[in-house]
């Protein structure tokens, strides 16, 4: 994919023997984009990197998320997308659990921030978090920024190209959810701010080539 | 249709007002777009897909469009009173009906699209305007959609047909049609008349719509894709 071409929907974009991915319809013997975007063609899988969007959840993907409410044997978690999450006490206390003996809001409070993986999630039901995984639970120390979900491909980089540069130049731990939150943590307080910086500087610009190069160039200066 | 014909404001039967349209105007809308044809002037807000209060609205199996189409009280020569009225709250249907077409709604059960429409200046063709920013508005909130809708009315005045009418000649027209359309797969998503026009004349009103659409549908695109190319020029 030498070519960045932004396409809008209702665009045709290939005809023929394709098969429509992401954020694309067929329509007639045409292939169309759904939403403005890159194009992108591998194989014969015809798909548009979405530019804007909300996040829609899908099960298996790591997420960073907000407490918003405590019940007696879950709490509500807005993970930024259409459908608030669940996350059921029998998951965090791996199944031992008495209400009576472990209220909820001891362990985690409306406003705390959690990273989770989505479950289960369908048409028919909200999606059930866990946070029994490598690197789930909830967040103690660092910072939490936002880019629009659609920009998460780019903040990773072909085969975390972008990702890696951020932790290896920044000197920090990055998690990254899927639904546009980021977390960051570094030894310093400036280690985190300038990758936070660099991260807002990736969503100015996603669309155009040649970024991970401006990204190096960001970071070595420490900022610009 | 005689071609020196010239118009109130010195158009020919078949020319647009100027167009001006911007998108992302406003910063906490997940998706904006400003629309100005002639002296009718449009803002357009859209929200989601979101999670829908109250939730008995909600339907188990796609989204819902809610749409308000609303006149600010200085659109018009005369105050009008800001509290909804019928005309208000028909084409707020009219103009979700036209728009919940191209919205590939079943992507996302159990949530609302909302439509805020504002109106700052009134000057015919508002409701066309307002689908057009509508179309704009969901593009940039990142709503997947099936086209662009674009639209436009045309009518008869003096016995001529025209296209995009002002007030002042939606007023004195024999007869009037607003109609919407996805041009690049040529589907009509709304169509309306008001008044009477023979049948030699119903087509060539049609078609002269049509071709206005797509020139309203050109500029919309390019409207879409200058917001990338200035943020591309800024860097390179």
């Amino acid at each position: 994919m030498t070519e960045r071409r932004i396409v809008l929907p209702g665009e045709l974009l290939v005809e023929g023997d394709y098969q429509p991915g992401l954020n694309v319809f067929k329509y007639g013997g045409g292939f169309y984009a759904s939403k403005i975007g890159v194009l992108s063609i591998v194989k014969q899988t015809v798909s548009v990197i979405a530019l804007h969007g909300v996040y829609e959840p899908k099960v298996g993907d790591v997420v960073i998320g907000k407490i918003i409410d405590v019940g007696t044997f879950s709490w509500t978690v807005d993970i930024k997308s259409p459908y608030t999450a669940v996350l059921n006490a029998s998951d965090y206390f791996k199944g031992r659990f008495n209400p009576a003996r472990d209220p909820l809001i001891k362990v985690l409070k409306p406003g705390d921030m959690i990273i989770a993986q989505i479950a289960d999630f369908d048409r028919t039901k909200n999606p059930v978090l866990t946070v029994q995984g490598f690197g789930l639970g909830g967040i103690t120390r660092g910072i939490i920024v936002e880019l629009s979900p659609s920009k998460i491909p780019r903040l990773i980089g072909r085969k975390g190209s972008m990702i890696n540069l951020l932790k290896r130049e920044g000197k920090c731990q990055i998690t990254v959810g899927k639904n546009g939150l980021i977390h960051i943590v570094g030894e310093k307080p400036e280690d985190e701010e300038l990758v936070a910086q660099a991260i807002r500087k990736i969503e100015r610009e996603a669309h155009t080539t040649g970024l991970t190069d401006r990204i190096m160039r960001f970071m070595k200066k420490g900022g610009s | 249709m005689s071609s020196g014909f010239v118009r109130v404001d010195g158009r020919l039967p078949d020319q647009l007002r100027p167009i001006k349209m911007a998108v992302g105007v406003l910063d906490k809308a997940d998706g904006s777009a400003y629309v100005e044809q002639g002296n009718t002037k449009v803002l357009v807000a859209v929200y989601g897909p979101r999670e829908l209060h109250p939730k008995h609205q909600a339907s188990l199996d796609s989204a819902i469009v809610r749409c308000r189409y609303h006149m600010a009280p200085f659109s018009t020569k005369e105050r009008k009173t800001p509290a909804p009225s019928r005309r208000e709250v028909e084409l707020s249907k009219v103009i979700k009906d036209a728009v919940s077409q191209a919205i590939f709604l079943e992507n996302f059960p159990r949530t609302s699209i909302d439509i805020f429409i504002e109106v700052l200046e009134a000057d015919g063709g508002t409701r066309c305007a307002s689908i057009n920013a509508c179309s704009l508005a969901l593009a940039n909130a990142g709503i997947p959609l099936r086209d662009l809708i674009s639209s436009v009315a045309v009518g008869k005045y003096r016995g001529c047909i025209i296209l995009d009418l002002n007030d002042e000649e939606d007023e004195a027209a024999e007869a009037d049609m607003p109609i919407a359309m996805m041009p690049s797969l040529n589907m009509i998503t709304l169509l309306q008349v008001n008044g009477v026009l023979t049948e030699e004349e119903f087509k060539r009103a049609f078609n002269l719509a049509v071709k206005g659409c797509m020139e309203i549908n050109m500029i919309q695109r390019e409207t879409l894709r200058s917001v990338y190319a200035s943020i591309k020029g800024e860097e390179d």
